[in-house]
């Protein structure tokens, strides 16, 4: 029972604590390919515990909106992950339909975010929140459709029915089907993060920002917990494509945990190998490239129906 | 007293409520209470007699002679009127509370008087529209609720914009009207009567009945304000005064929704191609009806065209429902009717809510122009988080009620992905997930638009300084509007079995057939109900976290400091990236179709004084559809007109004749068909 019980919990607790770990290694394997030593991969979590530390300055203009938009972001990417499978256990909430309510929640944190960005009445962040908005528009779309793509594939409505132990033969079957809809989720994935080609995280110039330029007025504990929920966020992202693309069991819990970790460790690298080789894209480019992943997965649900 | 009994009484009440202010003349303010008093009893009458209904087994009717050829004073209240019924009543009631802050009839006088009657009048006929069992009283009721929303919309009678408005939502409503005529006509024809109970159980052959659907379409789309028949709707919603809008947008355009599925509930097995043309009209709107909303700076021509968008949603669901009975399919039927329906009762809440909200802001500083707005959160706090709570719903955010019907239509669509049985399923319908997730996330983005220029950051003009907060009467009814939106989103599982009990009436599928997949959804949407709770859950922990950390630190209170620019320490308002600016990407993606109206002075010279930028995106469909066609119509009927022809005496004999002719047609043919 205790067993189970923990088989169903730690791969959840894992996801609330590896998170950071996550966006570490992000940035030591891009120091490698820069030829630099590179921050410890423990570097986030002492960032997050410094910010904590740290009495916060409000700007005068905002008000309760601007306080409540980090914890609603938070908030929201916490639920999600109650959704979401992370290998060796199916997700602690699953029910049919529950990938609507993932990416709902996903808007809602957005939805916070901007609000909050608006609130301080600051030209930059008012062009965060437009790009940010802009983008999500078109990344919406292509989401829904690789998630489509998977339901026929599957024929599961929840996540966890998704990405469970028939995606081997799956993508035997429906392998060219398959493969387009992971890279529809990739690009998604990338956008929906704030990661290069759509924007660079290790940006310093206010007007080519987009997920930076909107958190600039928010400072100590505020700016921790919107540096958390996004670690969070690109978990479990990260989480979708790994389970996608390896598909291993769920019979097995804690192998098939280690293999899940194995393989984010592996997505890590992938990302930081993506942000080292590739220039970021003019921001008019950026809906093409959503919608170049929207057709992806179009394809990939054609593919599926034919 | 019985059921029929309680909505007779609902809707006389409601009626004459306005009346009563006539009473005590001198006394305007008490008038109005009596009114506005009337009309909430009236309200909380017909929605108990709704609930009645929908626990009754069997739906309760009436039927009293009338004198009409054809018609019967028929009423019926099955579960799609109960429904209905509710926001019908409930949402004028708390719009008729609002106007005793907001038009007051002791400061207006006989304007408000006048409002007051007729909003008690429409209230009344809708009611009667949603629940009338004939074919006449229907289209009587339906007369009434037109015309009187004609002289709410002209409510300021003395404004250019407000006649305009009026005099397009009167031409559109009689267009209407004559398709709904036709429309009942060859109903009649097919049934051999006019009641509702004989026309339940046609056959949809081929030839008549599409005609049917086609003018009940026509018809009742005018009326919702389906794209391309939307264009009455941003004008009339921008002139008439905000509870008017609320009441229009929130329940009169719903009342075109009902008319849909009640016609399509009669036709046993209707073709899939009425489904799937309800389900690409409605996906048009609703893509095209946010995107025109993104480039409006009225706020209340914005939350119009929300409108046109969410009728898009409800349409959409109502073609995922008529497939499903195409094909024979229980659940797709079930999700389909309930997530229709169950939008209705959301977007007439938060809709509601959000012209009330806006009402509150017009009314606080003079100007609908969002860009002259902003930093209103100050200065009205409770208003702006009573919007927000609106904004986030009809954005189908979770936990609010907008995501919970937004969350039965995905469901509905996805259903069409798989192969159930041997009959082929419609698979394109699986599409309107992704579309619904394109308008969802257009929606948040044009809400983030409207909460952020309306009442955050530093207010932009005179008339944002001068704001000061909303009365409690116009507050009361935005907090319970509000309090629905979180209750029906937390919730929705509690209303999924009546849900069902209505769609197995309106389809006429086995109730046992439909009893499994309510079941289901409902168990799903208990788990929406604890992830939302989990979400409240985290927030409050986080939120206890911070104000710790903050007390413990030895720092003293955070300071306030002026926003971070650059390093640049007075910054002014307007600096501030506005409205238009917000949306001009997403806007720039639709330019297709639209046609704005540009006023640009660019900064001249080495030393530029004064530099101008105005745009405005009017309606492309009436701007370049509707207007030039009727100017065309009459030039070319100008050319046609002869001087014989035009004499009245001419006039008078061929009408004269045309009427011998067709008494004679009827005598010879064996009379009247009824």
């Amino acid at each position: 029972m205790v067993t189970r019980l923990a088989a169903a919990v730690l791969p959840f607790l894992a996801f609330l604590g590896l998170s950071p770990l996550l966006l570490g290694a992000v940035t030591r394997v891009k120091s490698l390919f820069a030829g630099r030593t590179g921050a410890p991969l423990l570097q986030p979590y002492h960032d997050l515990r410094r910010l904590l530390g740290k009495q916060p300055v409000y700007s005068r203009t905002t008000t309760w909106v601007f306080r409540a938009g980090p914890l609603v972001g938070l908030g929201a990417v916490v639920a999600a992950g109650l959704l979401m499978s992370f290998g060796g256990a199916p997700a602690l909430l699953p029910f049919p339909g529950d990938f609507i309510l993932f990416a709902s929640l996903l808007g809602l944190s957005r939805f916070a975010t901007a609000l909050a960005a608006l609130d301080t009445g600051s030209s930059f962040e008012g062009m965060g929140a437009a790009r940010e908005v802009t983008f999500a528009a078109f990344a919406e779309p292509a989401l829904f459709l690789c998630l489509v793509a998977l339901v026929r594939a599957t024929g599961s409505l929840s996540l966890s029915g998704m990405l469970r132990e028939g995606l081997p033969e799956l993508w035997r079957a429906q392998g060219p089907a398959l493969l387009l809809a992971a890279t529809a989720l990739v690009v998604v994935a990338l956008a929906e993060n704030a990661r290069i080609p759509v924007d660079d995280p290790t940006t310093h110039l206010e007007l080519t920002m987009i997920h930076e330029v909107m958190v600039l007025d928010h400072s100590g504990p505020d700016l921790a917990v919107i540096h958390y929920a996004a670690s969070l966020k690109l978990f479990l992202f990260g989480a979708l494509v790994v389970r996608l693309a390896l598909g291993f069991p769920f019979s097995s819990p804690w192998p098939s945990l280690g293999v899940f970790l194995g393989g984010m460790a592996l997505f890590a690298t992938a990302l930081g190998a993506i942000e080292s080789t590739m220039a970021r894209l003019r921001l008019d480019r950026v809906p093409q490239l959503l919608v170049a992943a929207s057709v992806l997965a179009l394809f990939a649900l054609v593919l599926l129906l034919r | 007293m019985t059921l029929p009994a309680l909505l007779i009484a609902a809707i006389v009440l409601t009626s004459v409520s306005g009346l009563l202010a006539l009473a005590v003349p001198r006394r305007p303010a008490l008038g109005q209470a009596l009114a506005c008093a009337a009309l909430c009893a009236g309200a909380v009458l017909g929605s108990v007699a709704a609930v009645g209904a929908l626990l009754a087994p069997v739906p309760p009717a009436l039927t009293l002679p009338w004198g009409a050829p054809g018609g019967a004073l028929a009423l019926r209240l099955d579960g799609l009127s109960a429904f209905f019924l509710i926001p019908v009543l409930v949402v004028p009631a708390l719009g008729s509370v609002y106007g005793l802050a907001y038009f007051p009839q002791a400061r207006l006088g006989r304007k408000a008087v006048r409002l007051q009657i007729l909003f008690g009048l429409v209230t009344g006929a809708m009611a009667l529209v949603v629940t009338s069992a004939n074919g006449m009283l229907f289209l009587a009721a339906w007369e009434v609720m037109a015309l009187g929303c004609f002289f709410l919309v002209i409510t300021h009678h003395e404004e250019r914009e407000a006649q305009r408005a009026g005099f397009v939502y009167l031409a559109s409503a009689h267009a209407a009207n004559l398709a709904l005529f036709a429309m009942f006509a060859l109903l009649a024809r097919l049934a051999g009567s006019f009641d509702f109970a004989a026309m339940t159980g046609l056959r949809a052959a081929w030839g008549p009945a599409t005609a049917v659907f086609v003018l009940a379409l026509a018809g009742f789309g005018l009326k919702a304000g389906l794209l391309p028949l939307h264009f009455w709707l941003p004008g009339a919603h921008a002139a008439a005064p905000s509870h008017v809008s609320a009441l229009m947008s929130g329940v009169v355009l719903k009342t075109g929704i009902y008319g849909l599925l009640r016609v399509t509930g009669f036709f046993e097995a209707p073709p899939a191609s009425w489904g799937a043309l309800l389900l690409a009209g409605g996906a048009v709107s609703a893509v095209m009806g946010v995107a025109f909303a993104l480039a409006q700076h009225d706020v209340k021509r914005l939350l119009a065209y929300h409108s046109v968008e969410n009728i898009g949603i409800i349409v959409m669901a109502a073609g995922l429902a008529l497939l499903g009975r195409a094909r024979g399919d229980a659940a797709l039927v079930f999700l389909g009717f309930a997530a229709a329906v169950l939008h209705v009762v959301n977007h007439a809440t938060f809709k509601a809510l959000l012209f009330l909200g806006a009402g509150a802001v017009v009314h606080a500083t003079g100007t609908r122009d969002m860009d002259l707005l902003g930093g209103l959160a100050r200065a009205m706090p409770r208003t702006a988080a009573l919007f927000l709570v609106g904004a986030a719903a009809i954005s189908g955010l979770p936990p609010l009620n907008g995501f919970a019907s937004e969350w039965l239509v995905y469901l509905a669509s996805l259903r069409t992905v798989y192969d159930l049985g041997p009959v082929p399923h419609p698979h394109f319908a699986a599409l309107g997930a992704p579309v619904l997730a394109f308008v969802g996330s257009l929606a948040a983005a044009c809400f983030v638009k409207v909460h952020g220029t309306v009442f955050l950051g530093h207010g932009r003009s005179r008339h944002a300084a001068a704001a000061h907060e909303a009365r409690p009467a116009m507050l009361v009814p935005m907090l319970v509007l509000a309090a629905a939106c979180v209750v029906i989103g937390l919730f929705p599982a509690a209303l999924l079995p009546a849900l069902a009990g209505a769609a197995a009436q309106w389809s006429r599928v086995a109730p046992e057939a439909l009893v499994g997949p309510a079941a289901s959804a409902g168990a799903s949407a208990v788990r929406v109900s604890v992830t939302a709770a989990a979400l409240a859950a985290v927030v409050l922990g986080a939120w206890l976290l911070r104000r710790h950390l903050l007390r413990r630190g030895p720092l003293g209170p955070p300071p306030q400091v002026e926003t971070w620019g650059c390093g640049y320490s007075r910054p002014t308002a307007r600096m501030q990236y506005t409205g238009s600016s917000l949306a001009d990407a997403l806007v720039g993606s639709f330019r297709w179709a639209f046609f704005p109206h540009r006023r640009v002075l660019p900064p001249r010279g080495v030393f530029p004084r004064r530099a101008l930028y105005r745009a405005t995106v009017p309606d492309t469909a009436l701007e370049r559809g509707i207007v030039p066609a009727l100017a065309w119509t009459a030039r070319m009927a100008g050319r046609a007109r002869s001087r014989l022809l035009g004499a009245v005496q001419v006039q008078a004999l061929l009408l004269a004749g045309g009427l011998v002719a067709l008494l004679l047609w009827l005598a010879l043919g064996g009379g009247a068909p009824w």
